[in-house]
């Protein structure tokens, strides 16, 4: 068996390579979340106390509409040319390439949210008035949830016939627990009226049970015809 | 069974194998109820001539309702060249896929080198109709990718491989730019990376020039040479006359001739 953290490493390697080459993925989103922050600004004229009330539960769902067109640019490009098989038939561990896709997945709506992230604290005028250190982890964390999910149920939906549809069909139901808590804790440091380490720590343990679940199952679902 | 006759049958079983097959002293040695030539030969070596590479016995496999094969029953033999044959629909390339463990059979086993698909996949190299290549990478950042997915450390038999199969291993062009006979090529390339002993191509030769088939055919007949096993299916028939071993013949999911050579106007015909 070939080790899963050289394959892991090769194959994120990999898809690191093809995003850099399209751009499939980071374009769609960049310009889904810009869509989001302008469509919301002209929406409607939040005042700065309100903005931050409300832009935690922006942030989050434009972070999320717009992953999923990364997660699904993700197996996408397994499926043109039936790669996927040619991964298959050889030796390496089904895991590794979850692991590399999620992390890949993890790398580019991370970019994203470094890049978005000034754009809403400028069109909503927003300061933070809780323990700023406290969005970082609610932001890995709540990042990882989302693509660790995505990337599952992505490659879950691959083979059906509508998958764009299928994805936020499978995957927004099962993400609300996350979700809440990354609304919650990004507006309760952006307000300062309350501890996000609650937040924090339900993300933690979000992950750690999906993450885990998501290993035990995916050879099945690679291997499913 | 008791234990006398039990050695009677075993001792019969091994007369049979030295006189008929592959010792060459044809020795039974009756003291220990054994060979001679299995005393003196390695084990495997015996067990290896002995057994089939490939048994696929009684092979069902189901889309639904559609059963692609019905009932496959045969034996493939080790270091030989298998061509299948047959009309669309007929269950060749669902037959591949169930070898290389794409597909598992929803009724029936297969065995490669005594091992499930799944579990012998180093030992099985996969050509299929698409060229399973990013087209985004180069051939050559294609195979280093795949040589990693099978534990092989530097560039020497990417580059080995490359040659091998008649491309530039300087070239730096994408593989959406390649021609349809070049990406072939590195497909039959990513597919014998691993130097794999059994090899399962699904019609390596359509859409591809002449020139090119050629130089896939003499390749493929030097991997023969050397102790591969391999199949072919092809539309094609007539480019495998005289190269492989057995035609293959299917028909509505079943294997209904295994033959020698393609039938003279059928050859005349230039097709299947």
């Amino acid at each position: 068996m070939t080790s899963i953290w050289t394959v892991t490493l090769a194959t994120l390697k990999k898809d690191i390579r093809l995003e850099w080459r399209s751009k499939d993925a980071l374009n769609s989103m960049l310009f889904f979340s810009l869509l989001v922050v302008v469509i919301f600004v002209f929406s409607f004229d939040p005042l700065a106390e309100e903005s931050r009330h409300i832009v935690g539960g922006l942030v989050w769902v434009g972070f999320l509409f717009a992953a999923v067109v990364a997660l699904n640019q993700t197996w996408a490009r397994e499926l043109r040319n039936q790669v996927l098989d040619a991964y298959r038939v050889s030796p390496a561990p089904a895991n590794a390439l979850f692991l590399a896709k999620v992390l890949g997945n993890f790398i580019f709506v991370g970019v994203l949210e470094a890049l978005m992230t000034p754009l809403f604290v400028i069109f909503y005028n927003l300061r933070v008035l809780g323990s700023a250190w406290q969005l970082i982890p609610i932001a890995i964390l709540g990042t990882w949830a989302l693509v660790v999910n995505g990337t599952f149920f992505a490659a879950m939906s691959l083979r059906t016939r509508n998958r764009e549809i299928m994805l936020p069909l499978l995957l927004f139901p099962i993400s609300i627990p996350a979700v809440i808590a990354m609304v919650a804790g990004t507006t309760a440091i952006l307000t300062g009226e309350d501890s996000a380490h609650f937040y924090i720590v339900l993300l933690l343990t979000y992950d750690v049970v999906f993450t885990t679940a998501s290993l035990a199952l995916f050879e099945t679902i690679l291997h499913a015809e | 069974m008791s234990g006398q006759p039990r050695l009677a049958v075993r001792r019969a079983k091994l007369e049979r194998f030295c006189s008929q097959q592959h010792c060459p002293f044809g020795i039974f040695h009756p003291v220990n109820s054994t060979c001679i030539e299995i005393l003196h030969t390695p084990r495997t070596q015996v067990t290896e001539a002995a057994k089939p590479a490939i048994t696929v016995n009684h092979v069902i496999k189901q889309f639904g309702r559609f059963a692609a094969l019905r009932g496959v029953t045969a034996d493939f033999d080790a270091g030989r060249f298998y061509s299948i044959l047959g009309d669309n629909g007929a269950g060749k390339t669902t037959l591949l896929r169930a070898l290389a463990g794409l597909a598992a059979p929803t009724r029936g086993e297969i065995a490669i080198f005594g091992q499930s698909p799944e579990d012998a996949c180093r030992d099985v190299g996969y050509m299929a109709h698409p060229s399973l290549l990013y087209d985004e990478m180069s051939g050559r950042e294609n195979l280093r990718y795949f040589a990693g997915l099978y534990g092989i450390a530097g560039d020497s038999r990417t580059e080995e491989v490359i040659r091998l199969v008649g491309l530039d291993p300087a070239l730096n062009r994408a593989v959406g730019q390649y021609s349809q006979g070049m990406r072939q090529r590195m497909s039959l390339a990513r597919a014998i990376l691993h130097d794999p002993k059994l090899l399962l191509l699904d019609e390596p030769f359509s859409n591809v020039d002449v020139q090119s088939v050629r130089a896939m055919v003499v390749l493929l007949k030097s991997m023969r040479d050397a102790g591969k096993t391999i199949f072919v299916v092809t539309h094609q028939a007539v480019l495998l006359e005289g190269v492989a071993d057995e035609f293959v013949w299917m028909q509505d999911g079943r294997i209904v001739d295994r033959t020698a050579s393609i039938p003279q106007d059928f050859a005349r015909a230039g097709m299947q």
